[in-house]
């Protein structure tokens, strides 16, 4: 797994176009490294490396767990191994509970959500970031305000609205409730406003309206953004716990892979390696998304977590 | 919040066009606003005041849930284990992302691969994360398990004593977000100014005091988010002790989102629930003001 987010001697900056320009550093300026600098690089690649493999000994940990047969998980004195090698385990989570419905509940619900979040929050921010009129500010504001209130607040009402609705039990609850959040609006209406106006001038004077312009050249200019709104909105939709735990009672049938997971441990009470095997299988799908997006990743926390410029 | 590149004003009928389309724009976003966060807001504030079982009847009681909340035998402790898991959580979990990130410096082999690798529990699902703890902090565990063949020492049973249930609840939470603040570090180390760097290797600045005086102070702004970001999340945390300890033991790990849900979906006192929700969103304000009043004395802006 050779992986680089930044390649080690160049910086890439973004620019507004979603291009990336690479910048390499001029090392050739830098004075020679002397052989304390050396010693010291040394130690901080042992340090880090140290440090990175104590953060994976627990995931190691439970990955060899899922392999053991069930009666030596806590056996004395712990080993990696147990007499044997056991691939079943991982076959055996999806025979004891209905683990492909989490799994496809899971898409199902996350890839909704996330198409729902990316047209709400693109047309909502091209209205405030790009369009002009009356109260609009005022309206963007009392957006942002609601940022302030937690999910928390929300779920005890919006289980009642539910109610109301006649949906608890069904996708819908799990999609829409909390597709409407402002971040993704403000996340674009930031990313929108950046995009010089003299592109979308030409447009206009030939006589496009909104809806072309958008379209047509907002939107594909801004790809990388949507790309990483999408990544997180995923993530927060696959990853979400409380409301699903609360919104749905037939776990069997509309249980996402959190709920699905938690429900499952309580059902294998003392079938530790079947757990194991269950939490690391949950794992993979995020893991692979990570390891490919990994340059949006850092970008979108570059853009969400300092103020989405 | 000016807009720079806003076109001159246009004449009145393409203006009301414009208008009207922007609304059609916004739509979507208005109506949702409506249902799923005005609409429950309202509501949520109205149930706080009344008797508001799951099912039957629904009566006005005044202020009676929030004083009923004071009498609940595990509500306070709810709120301190609330703010004690956040007192240790926050500078934990900011300390130890930042000196990743600093650590992870553009000489590291490999940055790129360790940065996943600290990021992956941060997106897997946390009942999984939970769960691969669970396991460790057995009495017969991983971490139990070398304390008493390399030293033979006998570890408490870290799950079922009160006092190290908090503290397992808070290292299992740090290592499992410690790569997302991690990442905005980074992402703003990446961006300092390189003619600044140079300008304090010119002065003589190296190593530690580089990074003291140098480089924390100029991604101030960004540890400031990261804080706030931090601490919010940390105030409403649920899933981890849910998990890890039930709450327990006792009420000893039970923190306030926690009480929230039995209240709301255990016991089907809804008000009740409404009413506990109310206060954590005053915790939040409160710390997140306190927050902001603070950042003058240590927070750098460039302008």
């Amino acid at each position: 797994m050779s992986i680089d987010v930044a390649e080690s001697d160049t910086r890439t900056l973004v620019t507004r176009d979603g291009e990336e320009h690479v910048e390499v550093e001029r090392r050739s300026g830098r004075a020679p490294m002397t052989p304390w600098e050396r010693v010291r690089l040394v130690l901080a690649h042992i340090t880090i490396y140290v440090a990175a493999l104590l953060f994976m000994l627990p995931l190691v940990y439970a990955f060899f767990s899922a392999l053991k047969p069930n009666g030596e998980m806590f056996a004395m004195p712990p080993s990696l191994f147990g007499s044997e090698i056991r691939w079943s385990n991982f076959a055996e989570v999806f025979e004891y509970g209905p683990f492909w419905t989490y799994i496809g509940n899971s898409l199902f619900t996350s890839v909704a959500g996330t198409l729902v979040v990316l047209v709400v929050s693109t047309t909502a921010g091209y209205a405030f970031g790009r369009l002009r009129w009356k109260g609009r500010d005022a309206v963007f504001v009392l957006f942002l305000a609601t940022l302030m209130v937690p999910a928390e607040v929300l779920v005890i009402p919006m289980f009642q609205v539910m109610q109301w609705f006649g949906w608890v039990d069904t996708y819908q609850a799990l999609i829409f409730p909390f597709a409407f959040g402002a971040f993704g609006t403000f996340l674009m209406r930031q990313f929108f406003r950046g995009i010089p106006y003299e592109l979308e001038e030409a447009a206009r004077v030939d006589g496009a309206g909104p809806v072309r312009t958008f379209l047509q050249i907002i939107l594909p200019l801004s790809k990388s953004a949507v790309a990483v709104l999408a990544v997180f909105t995923f993530l927060s939709f696959w990853n979400s716990y409380l409301w699903p735990l609360i919104v749905t009672v037939d776990y069997n049938n509309l249980g996402t892979l959190p709920v699905g997971l938690a429900s499952f441990s309580g059902l294998t009470g003392t079938r530790w390696d079947l757990q194991m095997a269950a939490s690391i299988i949950s794992m993979i799908p995020t893991t692979i998304l990570v390891i490919a997006l990994q340059k949006h990743l850092v970008k979108g926390i570059a853009m969400a977590g300092l103020g989405g410029r | 919040m000016t807009i720079t590149n806003a076109p001159k004003r246009r004449s009145g009928s393409l203006a009301k066009v414009e208008a009207r389309q922007a609304l059609g724009f916004a739509s979507p976003a208005l109506v949702g606003l409506a249902l799923f966060t005005i609409v429950p807001v309202v509501l949520s504030i109205v149930m706080s005041f009344f008797d508001w079982p799951t099912f039957g009847e629904r009566t006005f009681n005044g202020g009676a849930n929030y004083a009923r909340l004071f009498e609940d035998p595990n509500f306070l402790p709810a709120l301190r284990n609330t703010i004690v898991f956040t007192l240790l959580y926050v500078p934990l979990s900011v300390v130890f992302s930042l000196a990743l990130a600093i650590g992870l410096g553009p000489r590291i082999r490999g940055r790129g691969a360790l940065r996943v690798l600290f990021f992956i529990p941060v997106v897997t699902p946390m009942v999984a994360n939970v769960l691969v703890w669970k396991m460790l902090l057995q009495p017969q565990g991983l971490f139990n398990g070398l304390a008493q063949t390399w030293f033979g020492v006998e570890l408490p049973n870290f799950l079922a004593d009160k006092n190290w249930a908090m503290i397992m609840v808070v290292v299992m939470s740090v290592w499992q977000g410690i790569g997302y603040n991690m990442l905005i570090f980074s992402a703003a180390l990446e961006q300092l100014p390189e003619s600044v760097m140079e300008a304090a290797r010119i002065d003589g600045a190296r190593g530690f005091r580089m990074t003291w005086s140098i480089m924390v102070p100029m991604i101030s702004p960004a540890i400031f988010f990261a804080t706030i970001m931090t601490m919010i999340t940390s105030l409403q945390v649920f899933v981890q002790p849910q998990m890890l300890t039930g709450g327990g033991p006792g009420n000893a790990t039970q923190p306030l989102v926690m009480w929230i849900y039995n209240q709301g979906f255990k016991f089907q006192d809804l008000g009740l629930a409404a009413a506990g929700a109310w206060i954590l969103f005053a915790l939040i304000i409160t710390v997140t003001a306190i927050q902001f009043k603070a950042q003058k004395r240590w927070v750098h802006y460039e302008h």
